[in-house]
């Protein structure tokens, strides 16, 4: 089982972003780069996450092109163009105009979590567009995840990767407007890129103050840090190929570690973060808020 | 362009086609389609009825089965698309690649659009789907200005519908996990935002609190008005200050739009709330039948009728409206 680094979710400066990568040079397999969550954010432009994919790449990482979630602009369709014309790295599709264009260049991609694959046969069909790994929605518990890929196989599927969310914080909703420009009362088209002053999201709480969501830009995500340590055997069991750990600003070496040593079937426990932040409920078929009992496995 | 209105029951059916809906679009009573509530929507033998009264009176009939299959869950979706074709729906509209490929393949004659659950926005996306399943129309996500839209127009030869009038999802459509994050149930996967089951109301000396699966989504003082615990339309506290983070309650109208949205050849408005009384589908559709009959031909300021729209804020969310992600500002 691979360990992927899927792209960064906030908006992080430059040099923050190529700090990231080369703490992780080395340590991992797969890294999926480039900007899905805001058009306007161009910290590193396309070139740039083109050029870095390709230094990774030399180095023996598999790298893959994330491209946009959420593609209103015709500019923005033109950078989906433009990474899925890089000739050479392969790209994760995160809506359909990357999947139109990918289809029809025959080229074959990663089917990204937001794809709304929930059964064999919409997975198949994103086999026969041309997915050769898909990341299976957040919020589909293990046991449909098993379902699903049993339906894959009796469809004659064969051949497709998956790759499950398996830490960090989730994302969970998109919308046209822009979250932390209206908590900034700034207009989105002068945001002064104030999603930058959070480098983790900003923090939604409820008036109980139970921590609930964070805010960023146009993506809602859990406040929760999902973290499916205890599930690694199950997946080991049903052919999942690898996980995916979204990057957080700090604690990456220990989360990696945790995770190398779990797909190696030692125990492992996670204290990053604290475990009243971590969740797990989707995994369990529950609320994706909540936490199984500790029993369940061997984080903790 | 053409009027389509919801219908929950054959009652709201009759209302929308006796009121002037040139189109009415239903959903059977499971999880097949993104409006599965309790007591609401069609058995196969009442949506035949209604099929029935609507052809009979020239208004055209369509089946929404646009919530994603679930795993163990074809039998199901399949039928439902097959019960749509066998009632004489005149199209589905239809999210998940499986049903969609099912449904050209074995229903070639029944019209095949593409739901908003679908999230597609760019010509791309809507090429994607006609090349490979035939779809001819496609229902646009509530997240594009009204100069996207009119680009958009301009750009596919795919039908274009929007949403003109009812409750606004602030979230893009079909990309929303925010209500199972917090109960475990999703449009995408049972059809249902907010389900009713976790949904707890409880009066407490700080207000009526309004919680869904058990957190806090708002808190109402006696004198003001308590709107259904949607995630996206409560109040939290955001760096201490207390906000609607997301979206204050409210619904999106559009009659302002009208004749920039006939201009740039829209071919439907849609009218949402398939969960309302047939008494609201009446009304709303006989005012959006003079407002569509009364586009004005030349270009030019146009405001509509000012009754008209009050009447429509009246039946609104929060009693007010808004245009949504149409106006660039609201983004």
């Amino acid at each position: 089982m691979k360990i992927a680094i899927g792209p960064i979710l906030y908006h992080w400066p430059a040099a923050d972003i190529r700090r990231f990568y080369d703490g992780l040079r080395g340590r991992v397999d797969t890294f999926y780069l480039g900007e899905t969550v805001c058009g306007r954010r161009r910290e590193l432009r396309p070139e740039e996450w083109i050029g870095l994919g390709r230094e990774l790449a030399e180095e023996g990482h598999e790298v893959v092109l994330s491209t946009l979630s959420l593609v209103e602009a015709r500019s923005e369709a033109s950078v989906v163009r433009r990474l899925c014309d890089n000739g050479e790295l392969r790209v994760e599709a995160n809506d359909f105009t990357a999947v139109s264009e990918l289809q029809r260049r025959g080229l074959p991609f990663v089917a990204g979590p937001i794809l709304n694959l929930y059964s064999g046969r919409a997975l198949r069909a994103m086999q026969r567009a041309g997915a050769v790994r898909w990341v299976p929605p957040m919020e589909l518990p293990g046991a449909s995840l098993r379902g699903v890929l049993g339906e894959f196989a009796e469809l004659g599927g064969a051949g497709m990767e998956t790759e499950v969310f398996a830490y960090g914080r989730q994302p969970l909703a998109f919308s046209a407007r822009c979250f932390s420009a209206r908590h900034y009362d700034r207009p989105k088209d002068d945001c002064g890129f104030v999603c930058g002053h959070h480098p983790e999201g900003l923090p939604v709480t409820t008036r109980a103050g139970e921590p609930f969501l964070v805010i960023n830009g146009i993506q809602t995500q859990s406040w929760g840090c999902v973290n499916l340590l205890p599930a690694i055997a199950d997946m080991q069991q049903m052919g999942v190929t690898a996980v995916r750990l979204s990057p957080r600003p700090g604690a990456m070496d220990e989360v990696v570690a945790a995770f190398r040593s779990a797909i190696a079937g030692e125990p492992v426990t996670l204290h990053e973060p604290e475990p009243a932040q971590q969740c797990d409920g989707y995994w369990w078929g529950g609320a994706g808020h909540t936490r199984k009992a500790p029993e369940a496995g061997m984080a903790e | 362009m053409e009027l389509l209105c919801p219908a929950g029951n054959l009652t709201a059916l009759r209302a929308a086609v006796d009121n002037g809906a040139d189109t009415v679009y239903i959903g059977f009573r499971d999880a097949t389609n993104a409006r599965h509530f309790p007591g609401l929507n069609f058995t196969p033998e009442q949506a035949a009825r209604g099929v029935e009264y609507a052809h009979q009176r020239g208004v055209r009939v369509l089946v929404a089965v646009n919530s994603y299959v679930q795993a163990g869950g074809w039998a199901q979706w399949q039928r439902s698309i097959d019960e749509a074709a066998r009632i004489g729906a005149d199209a589905v509209i239809v999210a998940d690649l499986g049903l969609l490929e099912y449904t050209a393949e074995q229903w070639p004659d029944l019209g095949l659009h593409l739901s908003v659950q679908a999230s597609a926005t760019t010509p791309e996306a809507l090429d994607f789907y006609k090349r490979c399943y035939g779809v001819s129309r496609a229902v646009l996500p509530r997240v594009l200005s009204i100069q996207q839209v009119e680009a958009l127009a301009g750009d596919t030869d795919v039908e274009l519908e929007v949403f003109g009038f009812g409750s606004l999802c602030v979230m893009a459509e079909g990309r929303c996990l925010l209500s199972s994050y917090a109960t475990g149930e999703s449009p995408n996967t049972v059809g249902a935002c907010s389900p009713a089951w976790a949904v707890q109301w409880q009066e407490t000396p700080e207000g009526r609190e309004a919680r869904l699966g058990g957190l806090l989504i708002d808190r109402f003082a006696p004198d003001e008005p308590a709107g259904y615990p949607t995630i996206c339309k409560g109040r939290y506290d955001v760096e201490g200050a207390l906000e609607h983070a997301f979206e204050s309650p409210t619904s999106l109208e559009t009659a302002e739009l009208l004749p920039r949205l006939k201009r740039a050849g829209i071919h439907a408005v849609k009218i949402e709330g398939r969960q309302r009384s047939p008494a609201y589908v009446g009304k709303v559709t006989r005012i959006w039948r003079q407002l569509i009959d009364r586009i004005p031909e030349a270009e030019g300021d146009y405001t509509p009728d000012p009754a008209q729209v009050a009447a429509l804020r009246e039946f609104s969310e929060g009693a007010t409206t808004t245009l949504g992600p149409y106006e660039r500002n609201w983004q």
